[in-house]
């Protein structure tokens, strides 16, 4: 066992504090993704699952489109095609909308289906009885369908962002320079594994609250009983 | 003989190739307690749903208050305020308090401001007696209390009618009485309501009209004496016998 061999390769606090600048401001990079991406997959697949609830034949054909590619397509593809391929059709885009935009599509798709099964899974005579007291189609859906949906989507909800935020590491793959892009660099810079280790913890740091945030969510949300 | 509050003509409702409904006409005078009776399958609960248009009439008309509910154009969430609904199975929101439960339609489509409609959501409990369960949740009251509130929340936007949608059947039998309860204090009260339910001794002692249906038509209506007492059709006959097989 050689234990110093292994400090200094891996946990060299010279080398750590050379690059820790360059890894906090991968973090930062990380940090903005991540709730950039967070918000946008949600929203838009929000948006999409209540507008497939509104039974539009040809809508909902490219939403299930949508939502089915989306889903199947590795996002490490999507971030290149935007990044690499679309540049050639007169689109282009920095690595961090590149990323984003990927990312946010496929938070959609997924949000989309879990948020679907959710206004599925609320009993029909819920909206009944808000439409019986005059509530119309979009006050029954905000006030009464997606509040029970949402509850009843929590734990994947929060599954499904905690994974996608960590994807944001792909970004890395378009030269983002996200936490453990940086670190890679840093890795190869100094010709030690020690920036690695701190990426690692950069990582911890980042998503261990969001786990946590997720669990409080969960637990928040039960019915009252 | 002032003009009926509920006036139903020749009202039709087919799923498909299955007619549920074949030309029903009824007229509900104000203040009365209608009771409807039959088989299950005899289209009794779709005729109730056609009624706020939970359920879209293949044709006929429906009046409420001389108001054709039926009309194209129609303002339907409007309309809805003025004809309350309660459900079987009560269809409380899971997730919101009683109060808030009673009060939602008072917010968001009468835009009442908050006291007023607290003011009012208190009001609409204390008649069903739950004042005291205002800031429960639903998952927190036995059935007959679901029930109440499910009362409640209709009689808080101040309906010109309630229909009620077998009221009792997800109930356990001994918190059936006190839902009947509140319905035979409402009907005291002045309250139009057309109740669709088996509970024979209820429509006997409460009911100032009842309606027999089968096969999506209406067989035989009268007082409760006569229905029950003197029915002349033989399939109210067959129906009456079969309902006290099961009570007796």
């Amino acid at each position: 066992m050689d234990l110093k061999a292994l400090v200094f390769s891996f946990f060299n606090l010279e080398i750590a504090w050379e690059y820790l600048p360059d890894i906090l401001k991968g973090m930062v990079v990380t940090i903005e993704l991540g709730i950039v991406v967070a918000l946008t997959g949600l929203f838009v697949g929000m948006i999409l699952a209540v507008l497939r609830a509104l039974q539009i034949k040809t809508l909902n054909f490219f939403i299930i489109c949508f939502a089915d590619i989306m889903r199947a397509l590795p996002p490490l593809v999507v971030i290149m095609m935007l990044f690499f391929a679309f540049p050639y059709i007169q689109i282009s885009m920095s690595a961090f909308t590149a990323t984003w935009l990927s990312l946010s599509l496929v938070l959609a798709a997924f949000v989309e289906e879990i948020c679907w099964a959710g206004i599925v899974s609320v009993p029909k005579g819920q909206s009944e009885a808000a439409r019986s007291t005059g509530l119309n189609w979009l006050q029954s859906m905000l006030y009464v369908v997606l509040p029970q949906a949402v509850r009843l989507t929590v734990a994947p909800l929060t599954n499904r962002v905690i994974a996608i935020t960590k994807s944001t590491a792909l970004g890395s793959v378009v030269g983002l320079s996200e936490v453990l892009n940086n670190s890679q660099s840093a890795m190869s810079n100094s010709g030690n594994a020690t920036p690695l280790m701190l990426g690692a913890i950069g990582c911890l740091v980042i998503f261990i609250p969001v786990v946590l945030l997720g669990r409080w969510t969960e637990t928040r949300f039960r019915w009252k009983q | 003989m002032q003009s009926p509050i509920l006036k139903i003509t020749g009202l039709h409702k087919s799923f498909g190739d299955n007619e549920v409904l074949k030309g029903i006409d009824l007229n509900v005078t104000k203040g009365q307690l209608v009771f409807m009776i039959g088989p299950s399958g005899s289209g009794k609960s779709t005729l109730l749903r056609c009624c706020n248009r939970l359920e879209e009439p293949s044709a006929g008309s429906i009046l409420v208050d001389d108001e054709d509910i039926t009309a194209r154009g129609a303002n339907l969430n409007r309309i809805r305020q003025n004809i309350g609904m309660v459900f079987q199975h009560f269809n409380l929101y899971r997730h919101m308090s009683v109060l808030d439960n009673v009060t939602l339609a008072l917010r968001k489509v009468q835009k009442l401001p908050k006291d007023q409609a607290h003011a009012r959501g208190l009001e609409a409990l204390k008649r069903v007696g739950l004042l005291d369960k205002a800031t429960a949740y639903p998952d927190q009251l036995s059935g007959g209390q679901q029930q109440r509130v499910g009362i409640a929340r209709s009689l808080a936007l101040r309906p010109k009618v309630v229909l009620f949608d077998e009221p009792t059947s997800a109930l356990d039998p001994e918190l059936v009485g006190d839902v009947l309860k509140v319905m035979r204090e409402l009907k005291e009260d002045g309250m139009t309501m057309v109740v669709v339910s088996h509970e024979m001794g209820f429509a006997r002692a409460a009911a100032d009209h009842v309606v027999f249906m089968d096969a999506g038509q209406i067989v035989e209506q009268g007082p409760p004496s006569q229905i029950f007492g003197a029915p002349t059709h033989p399939r109210t006959q067959a129906f009456l016998a079969r309902m006290s097989e099961h009570t007796a």
